[in-house]
């Protein structure tokens, strides 16, 4: 192993652990709000990447599918939480988690059944994968640009949560449903924006991951998705500086597990689950994550 | 149980064994296969609902046991020679190339080695709960077939196996399925049984009042994994083929629909919705080919059966979420009162 392969390597992380925390912060916010896995969430994720897809298929540019994607997954999120998830708030935790799955197979199923279960080629766009040379490492542009773009966003949602009414209320939200609807904050409402800016970030990052991989099918989300959970879980869950850590420890990790040892690549995917074990065995609140007490 | 209700379930059996005869002598072979499916379903789902419905453990790991009880009997059942056509890329390791076992012993060895495993994670992750629970099992289950998929000189990794002697037939799994009936039906009933419901009810009161919260998570679990085994075993051996892609997470979301559309804890409720929806399963075939209406045909879209069945199981999830039959049970009384339009006798004796 070379320095300058390992640098190919840590860049090639670097840029997927990016991606991961991109879709990890979705987890985090909505397990943080709702206390509840948004198994839909990697299906979010995948749908995103479809809508991409035939944004520039029927010849939009990029400039404008990009956003028209971002608006419509945003739209699925919130009419994933309004059909699966509103209806069920005061019921068991069971029923809720069951309607997550639920919701998760029948977004699956539908790509399945419109976009047709064969793989797709996502369209390349050359300002994006334009291959470029630093020093001796030559990387894809995309490399450069997803933790820059990631960047971007955690600095606005940082400011979102903790400077505005809106990120105040979502707070406030997550610490105690009952207090806040006392303090005059719209439940609802909050839940709603939770998922809406959790499913753009999916989206964001499912265009992002379309370029970087560019071979899409219905059931792409099911394991970054899985993966991303992890993530959040492994930086401790309903934190979004955790979910980031996660993300970028996972991604990194992964990529160092089959560059370093190739006769491991097929437990590539085993990899993300062991981890995961072995945090919650150990440290079942993650890096960043409160302990929870459990009240009688 | 008084003495009328175990001669009603004696004759019951018996109409059964009767009915099974007729099946397995003039039914056609793709019948008998659904039937065998509904049996082997009704087996998964009871060992689900053990976990899940009776104790209250969110577990998602079951295709995990499914799959270790699957490659246990092939492997043990095939054939010495089929075992070498099927290992062309790797010859299988060495004590296992020449065993061929009976099916009822290798069927057991299934059930023993899942419940073993189910042990072996459980113990560890029973000390999660609810969805960190969930997730662990899901992640055990995807760990074991990663496993499977690449231990090539084993379980022959991604190409499967091929040419399991299929001796799955209506009798062991109908027979396997009412033993399962019948143990679960008396653990339920037991002290056992309801040391698990108290847990599902409530985890601080049932510690409270001296249940060892850890050893009946940890049994549940173990013999959840034990019939789940056995059940993967009969269905490898009625397929003929298993590759490790079968049990990804989908074979667990059908199980989850089963015990969920008959009613979480209910055996009743499972036994009634493993045959209905692996019926309807097979009978919704046709979602999936062209529709000729006469004067207009829809083309057939592969994948619209499952649509159906992931809309169907929201909306019981949304609407009834105590499925068909909550945590009700079958008794002959109220079969009784039912066949004979007879009201139930007010308080006082009274009609």
């Amino acid at each position: 192993m070379t320095p300058i392969m390992f640098l190919q390597h840590l860049a090639n992380g670097i840029s997927l652990g990016s991606l991961y925390a991109l879709i990890a912060i979705g987890y985090t916010m909505v397990y943080g709000i709702l206390r509840l896995i948004n198994f839909a969430h990697g299906d979010i994720f995948m749908m995103a990447t479809y809508f991409a897809f035939f944004g520039v298929f029927f010849g939009l540019p990029w400039y404008i599918a990009f956003p028209i994607t971002i608006i419509l997954t945003v739209l699925l999120g919130m009419g994933v939480e309004l059909t699966a998830y509103r209806s069920l708030r005061d019921a068991p935790k069971i029923s809720i988690m069951i309607s997550a799955i639920g919701a998760s197979f029948l977004l699956e199923n539908l790509a399945i059944v419109i976009f047709g279960g064969r793989p797709k080629a996502f369209p390349t766009e050359e300002i994006f994968t334009k291959v470029v040379h630093v020093g001796d490492i030559a990387v894809q542009r995309l490399t450069f640009i997803i933790p820059v773009v990631t960047a971007i966003l955690l600095i606005m949602l940082s400011y979102l949560i903790n400077k505005t009414k809106t990120g105040m209320a979502m707070r406030a939200v997550s610490k105690d449903h009952e207090t806040a609807r006392l303090m005059g904050i719209n439940i609802d409402r909050t839940i709603s924006t939770t998922f809406a800016i959790g499913s753009a970030l999916a989206a964001i990052g499912g265009i992002m991951w379309g370029l970087k991989f560019p071979q899409i099918q219905p059931l792409m989300g099911v394991m970054p998705g899985l993966k991303c959970f992890i993530a959040a879980v492994i930086g401790g869950i309903g934190s979004i500086t955790g979910a980031v850590i996660g993300g970028f420890f996972l991604g990194v990790s992964e990529i160092m597990l089959v560059a370093f040892f190739q006769s491991m690549t097929g437990y590539r995917d085993a990899f993300a689950f062991i981890i995961l074990i072995i945090v919650l065995l150990f440290k079942p609140t993650g890096i960043m994550g409160e302990k929870i007490s459990e009240k009688v | 149980m008084r003495k009328r209700d175990y001669y009603l379930t004696g004759v019951t059996l018996i109409i059964l064994a009767i009915f099974l005869y007729i099946a397995d002598m003039y039914f056609d072979a793709y019948i008998v296969r659904i039937l065998n499916l509904c049996a082997i379903y009704t087996i998964l789902g009871l060992s689900m609902n053990l976990i899940n419905g009776f104790t209250g453990l969110f577990s998602l790991g079951h295709a995990g046991f499914m799959a270790i009880g699957a490659y246990t009997t092939a492997i043990l059942t095939l054939s010495v020679d089929a075992k070498a056509q099927n290992f062309f890329m790797e010859p299988i390791i060495a004590p296992l190339a020449n065993v061929e076992w009976p099916f009822f012993p290798a069927l057991l060895l299934a059930g023993i080695l899942s419940a073993l495993v189910g042990f072996l994670i459980g113990a560890p992750a029973l000390r999660l709960k609810g969805d960190y629970l969930a997730i662990a099992t899901l992640g055990f289950a995807e760990i074991i077939r990663v496993i499977f998929t690449n231990t090539q000189n084993i379980t022959n990794g991604a190409l499967g196996l091929k040419r399991i002697p299929p001796y799955t037939n209506l009798w062991w799994s109908y027979g396997i399925a009412v033993f399962t009936i019948a143990i679960m039906v008396l653990l339920i009933n037991s002290s056992y049984g309801r040391a698990f419901k108290a847990i599902r009810e409530d985890e601080i009161a049932a510690e409270s009042m001296g249940i060892n919260l850890f050893k009946h998570k940890v049994m549940s679990f173990t013999i959840g994994a034990f019939f789940a085994g056995i059940g993967g075993g009969l269905l490898g051996n009625l397929l003929g083929t298993i590759d490790p892609a079968m049990f990804k997470f989908t074979l667990t979301f059908n199980i989850l629909l089963i015990i969920v559309l008959g009613g979480m804890g209910s055996i009743t409720g499972t036994v009634i919705s493993a045959f209905l929806v692996t019926i309807s399963l097979e009978a919704l075939r046709f979602l999936d080919q062209p529709i000729n209406l006469g004067f207009f045909v829809i083309p057939g879209v592969a994948g619209m059966r499952m649509v159906v069945f992931s809309v169907l199981l929201m909306i019981v999830v949304l609407f009834y979420r105590h499925g068909l039959m909550g945590n009700k049970e079958f008794n002959w009384d109220k079969f009784l009162q039912v066949i004979k339009f007879k009201k139930p006798l007010l308080k006082g004796g009274k009609n």
